[in-house]
């Protein structure tokens, strides 16, 4: 909503500068979001008359002109405008003169012939295009015949205003209205409101004349008025009202149109003006659409109808669509010569889901939607005949109907000022709370329990003890509320479990080298064909948005590490080649039967490159080992006993040879491997890539165990080393396995430390080192009891795998 | 004899003095002291001594030994030391060089924010509740006051799912479903961060986005406390110089609703180019919980009253690292990312 300052003075006395006035309105809910000063930039623009036109000599799409601005001196002007005549009256630009964008007029010579100054169109001193008349939007400003010459051109056009523009919050239809925002400052600032004049006194006797209102469904169409006006004579309308109307952002058309816009920006009703003569019989139908109904609106658009929508219609069918758009037979046109003024009130949330359903929102459902003003449908035809009277445009017929099915139910609220006290924490007295809502024009009567506050008809947003209390607050002053702390028991603030574990996972991540990132939790059903994911996959079953705003994001992820994926590509493309990353959020899964998914909390990590090295160091390659002691040291550092990684092929998206399962105990909590190739080429990615995901819930079930204290020990150990040269297709963690097995108790530690594959042993064979620490807690072992475990050892590995001792 | 041992006195004092080494400086330990050294060479003649001969060149001979080892130690710690300051002075390393790298990683500026959001309010007593990110139409918007065709709703333009699912446009509806778990006990006192979702792109929206609302109920909680606490979070968030301003607005589920604004700390409130001038900065909004939403969740709201209060982490993230683009945030690019 935009609201002229100048315009707004109508109504109410304002003794603030226009920036004071925006800040009291934003501090009392009605937010200023900018303020627009149009002729801030523009000085030294006169007006001036035409005198002659003549060709230019050098150039066809110039003309020369002469152009008096009152004095005696003619001042010569070139212009390349078309729609300028002799004995226009125009803004003139002289020399010194500047207008908007920081255009200064010098002295010119425009193809050898002098020029001193410009004749201005309406966007070169700030207005916008959209609200001149269509004949001058593209041309010189032209302006009324009566207009003096000499004068300053900016108050003759606005540019001497401040527009406010109101962000309004959806509860406050009624200020979309200049009485509605005039009746706030007129509160704000304890001044007297002036409504407008809407007396209106019929010049044509109603005999003769036809008017009929037929509402057929009463809870969409709660009223609705219809004057008629003769004798109308479509012209311009005058130059306040088009200063006005483009203060609001509206093109003036012609006076009956710009007098309804004009209403409407005034009063808040939206008005529509019918060409009676085209109306069958003067007779309004008011009922829902058939559903193959159709229409063509004042856009020359056709629109499909439903049963949903509420129409206007005469006997021989729909001539607007209520609330939202005219018809385009019906319209006013300059031939008309009789008008029917339509003031009704229409459904908000018909209004709303007709204009949703048709793709059109006007100024009109805007209002309608919102709520207007029941009460003031009739008020609002008069305002529109009187103005209609004033400019010598129509007269008006001693016929009005005024069709009230569903009047008006008055409000009457108790207000108990303990209880204001008691919301806001203010001690406001009673009769101070009493004045603050008349100033909002609300009836106030004592009670012995309160107050009994009557709503006004322009605030259907009012209907409960707290809706006045939150009047009362804002015209007081929210920041005048002291600032208190909650009392009552106190309450511990703690991280439950899960919420504690996420933030250990991400701080050792963080901390352990890898970067935490955020990516959509909607991705493209295309990354699963880049996965290579079978057609029945479970993971494609998807929850899928019915909306979307583009197919990139259209389903909710199955999977949690494609989103790396894309950010691994996006970065090597950007040359960053070695990246850690990890991600814990949510995957959704549907469920047969449910109304709402499954979300499973998820963390995954990618790693890819190396670390970085240094003049001391070599860069390490972030591969499946270095992943893997990451996630080992990660469950470690969350309480995870026993945990095992059993080799897994066919999972999707991975390497089938370097993939495994992550279990903890008995739970498979996820997997970790090397992408597939495929994968990897899919994603144009260069170089392997590492990843594990794990189900953040799972984990958590497995996590947590209790740390006990072992007792250090008293006695040395014994470290031996055994060497093996083994099968290479069997699992060193079951040759651990088996050594454990085949150890006893003294068997304290084993550590794989080499691996090595190569000339020295034979093909398909590899040579494990371990390093086996044996100890007792009540002796020193004796070399004799440390052989005699070795012995036992070799023995199993050479019986179960046909394993050879390295020596 | 006695001249004899003078003599290996002499010879000693001048061989000692000669010496840098301590190879060498052994050596002449047992040329002079050893057991076939010349001081016992000396001493074993001592049985051709008269016996008043005897005790005094006895006392010389230890005199002279006593002299000798006297010597020898001296020496011995002088070349130790300047042995070990050769060693320190070869051992000097060029401390500017680059020290090894340690691979460091980085949480993620959203994930930072929304901690130092909830220790914040962690520290003032306050719970933390998730809920789901797909959510009822009923959590996300009846039970909050905002019915079917209820205008508000444009304020958070919905993906759906179905027409009765959707992804969550706030945190909100956890707040609905912690009342109803939690009714008729107080006090409630939480924030509900996460993923929320509406359709907006551009550089200040995201389709998906962060909030931490919050929620506290008891038996007399008031505007005032409500001021209070979010005063009380400005404070900790931005500094303690930071100021608020509350200014009307308006949401379904809450009444009276308020917009929070704290002072710009970029020009401490004259007006900057962050601020666009105003020396104010939005950064959330809250109210009163609106008595229909307490009634709906099962409270009678002639007992108990509350307020809640909803920031997006986004917002607060930029404002924090004067990031200007929201879209940096979701772009994931290391480089970035390395920055927090
Ligand atoms: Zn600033």
């Amino acid at each position: 909503m935009r609201v002229s300052y100048k315009w707004l003075k109508e109504y109410v006395q304002i003794d603030v500068p226009p920036r004071e006035l925006a800040e009291r309105l934003t501090l009392a809910g009605v937010a200023v979001e900018a303020i627009e000063e149009p002729g801030k930039d523009i000085s030294n623009v006169y007006t001036g008359k035409i005198l002659k036109i003549e060709q230019h000599p050098n150039a066809d799409k110039l003309v020369v002109c002469r152009v008096t601005t009152g004095g005696d001196e003619e001042l010569q002007i070139v212009t390349g405008a078309t729609n300028v005549r002799e004995g226009h009256i125009i803004p003139v630009a002289v020399v010194g003169a500047r207008l908007t964008g920081g255009l200064t007029i010098k002295k010119a010579k425009l193809r050898g012939v002098e020029s001193r100054g410009m004749l201005c169109s309406g966007q070169e001193l700030g207005l916008d295009p959209d609200t001149m008349p269509e004949d001058q939007a593209h041309g010189i400003m032209i302006l009324p015949a009566d207009t003096p010459l000499g004068v300053d051109v900016k108050p003759l056009i606005g540019l001497d205003d401040a527009i406010l523009e109101l962000e309004l919050t959806p509860n406050r239809g009624d200020c979309m209205s200049m009485v509605g925002v005039a009746r706030e400052v007129a509160a704000i600032f304890n001044k007297p409101f002036k409504m407008p004049e809407t007396d209106v006194a019929p010049t044509v006797d109603a005999a003769g004349n036809n008017v009929k209102v037929d509402i057929e469904d009463p809870a969409l169409c709660r009223r609705y008025v219809a004057r008629l006006l003769k004798n109308v004579k479509i012209g311009a309308s005058p130059a306040w009202m088009q200063e006005r109307l483009r203060a609001a952002g509206v093109r003036p058309i012609n006076n009956v149109v710009d007098v309804t816009n004009y209403v409407m920006m005034e009063l808040g009703q939206p008005l529509h003006a019918f060409d009676y003569n085209k109306l069958k019989d003067g007779h309004i139908i008011v009922r829902r659409a058939a559903d193959d109904e159709a229409m063509l609106t004042l856009d020359k658009s056709k629109r499909e109808l439903s049963s949903d929508m509420l129409v206007i219609t005469d006997p021989g069918g729909p001539v607007a669509v209520a609330g939202v758009m005219g018809g385009y037979d019906s319209e006013v046109t300059p031939e008309t010569k009789a008008i029917l003024l339509e003031s009704a009130y229409f459904d908000p949330v018909s209004i709303r889901r007709t204009s949703r359903d048709l793709g059109l929102r006007s100024e009109s459902s805007a209002r309608f939607e919102k709520g207007i003003d029941l009460t003031g449908c009739r008020r609002a035809a008069d305002r529109a005949a009187r103005l209609l009277v004033d400019m010598g445009a129509a007269e008006v017929v001693d016929l009005v109907v005024d069709n009230y099915p569903r009047p008006w139910i008055e409000k009457t609220i108790l207000l108990r000022p303990q209880r204001v006290y008691h919301i806001l924490d203010l001690q406001i007295p009673q009769p101070e709370i009493a004045d603050l809502l008349i100033r909002l024009q609300f009836q106030v009567k004592e009670d012995e329990k309160g107050l009994l506050v009557t709503v006004p008809g322009f605030r259907p947003d009012i209907s409960l003890e707290i809706d006045l209390i939150e009047e009362v607050a804002r015209l007081y002053g929210f920041n005048c509320v002291p600032n208190t702390l909650p009392v009552g028991s106190v309450t511990q603030g703690a991280r439950n479990y899960s919420q504690e574990l996420a933030l250990k996972i991400r701080n050792f991540l963080a901390t352990g080298g890898f970067s935490e990132v955020i990516t959509y939790t909607f991705v493209n059903p295309r990354v699963f064909d880049l996965l290579g994911l079978a057609p029945d996959s479970q993971l494609r079953k998807t929850v899928a948005l019915k909306n979307p705003m583009s197919e990139d994001q259209s389903v909710m992820r199955t999977l949690l590490y494609p989103g790396l994926l894309d950010v691994l590509q996006r970065n090597a493309k950007r040359q960053v080649k070695d990246a850690a990353v990890f991600e814990l959020g949510r995957v959704y899964h549907p469920r047969e039967g449910e109304t709402l998914p499954l979300e499973v909390t998820t963390l995954a990590a990618a790693v890819t490159g190396s670390t970085p090295g240094g003049w001391n160091r070599s860069p390490v390659t972030m591969d499946f080992y270095y992943l893997k002691g990451v996630l080992d040291a990660l469950l470690v550092q969350v309480g995870v006993n026993d945990v095992s990684y059993v080799p897994v092929t066919g999972a999707p998206g991975f390497h089938p040879g370097r993939t495994a399962a992550v279990i903890c105990g008995e739970t498979e909590i996820g997997i970790i491997g090397d992408l597939h190739p495929d994968v990897q080429e899919a994603y144009d990615l260069s170089r392997p890539v590492t990843i594990f995901e794990v189900n953040f819930d799972k984990l958590a079930g497995v996590s947590g165990n209790l740390r006990r204290y072992k007792s250090l020990p008293r006695f040395p150990g014994v470290e031996r080393d055994l060497a093996v040269v083994i099968r290479n297709d069997i699992p060193c963690a079951d040759i651990i396995n088996t050594i454990c097995r085949a150890a006893s108790a003294l068997l304290q530690e084993v550590r794989l430390f080499d691996v090595y594959r190569g000339k020295q042993v034979e093909k398909g064979r590899q040579s494990l080192a371990f390093s086996l620490k044996f100890q007792a807690a009540d002796r020193t072992l004796t070399d004799d009891e440390v052989n005699k475990q070795i012995e036992k050892i070799t023995g199993a590995l050479e019986r179960e795998y046909a394993a050879v001792l390295r020596s | 004899m006695e001249d004899k041992l003078n003599s290996i006195l002499a010879d000693a004092r001048e061989a000692l003095a000669k010496t840098n080494n301590l190879n060498e400086l052994n050596e002449l330990r047992v040329r002079y002291l050893g057991k076939k050294g010349s001081l016992t060479m000396v001493l074993r003649g001592m049985g051709s001594l008269s016996p008043e001969e005897r005790p005094r060149v006895g006392q010389l001979a230890n005199e002279v030994r006593a002299e000798i080892e006297n010597i020898l130690e001296q020496r011995l710690a002088e070349i130790k030391r300047k042995v070990k300051s050769a060693k320190l002075a070869e051992e000097k390393i060029d401390v500017t060089l680059p020290g090894t790298p340690f691979l460091i990683g980085h949480k993620h500026p959203l994930t930072a924010v929304q901690e130092e959001i909830e220790n914040i309010f962690l520290g003032m007593g306050y719970s933390i509740e998730e809920g789901p990110e797909i959510e009822t139409d009923y959590y996300n918007f009846e039970a909050l006051n905002l019915p079917k065709y209820h205008p508000a709703r444009d304020m958070q333009d919905s993906f759906f799912i179905s027409p009765e699912v959707l992804l969550r446009t706030h945190t909100s509806p956890v707040q609905v479903r912690t009342m109803e778990r939690t009714v008729p006990n107080l006090p409630v006192r939480i924030i509900a961060p996460g993923k929320v979702y509406r359709r907006d792109d551009d550089a200040t929206h995201s389709p998906m986005f962060h909030q931490v609302e919050g929620l506290v109920i008891d038996k007399r909680i008031t505007f005032g406390d409500l001021k209070g606490t979010l005063q009380v979070f400005a404070e900790k968030m931005f500094g303690p110089k930071t100021r608020t301003r509350f200014r009307p607005s308006y949401f379904p589920f809450t009444e009276p609703s308020a917009e929070v604004d704290i002072s710009c700390g970029m020009c401490d409130g004259k007006g900057c180019r962050v601020c666009s001038y105003t020396g104010w900065l939005e950064i959330l909004g809250c109210g009163m919980v609106h008595p229909r939403v307490l009634e709906m969740s099962g409270y009678n709201s002639e007992d108990v009253t509350g307020f809640a209060f909803g920031m997006g982490v986004e917002r607060i993230a930029m404002l924090k690292y004067d990031i200007d683009d929201m879209r940096l945030l979701f772009d994931n690019d290391l480089r970035f990312l390395a920055q927090f």
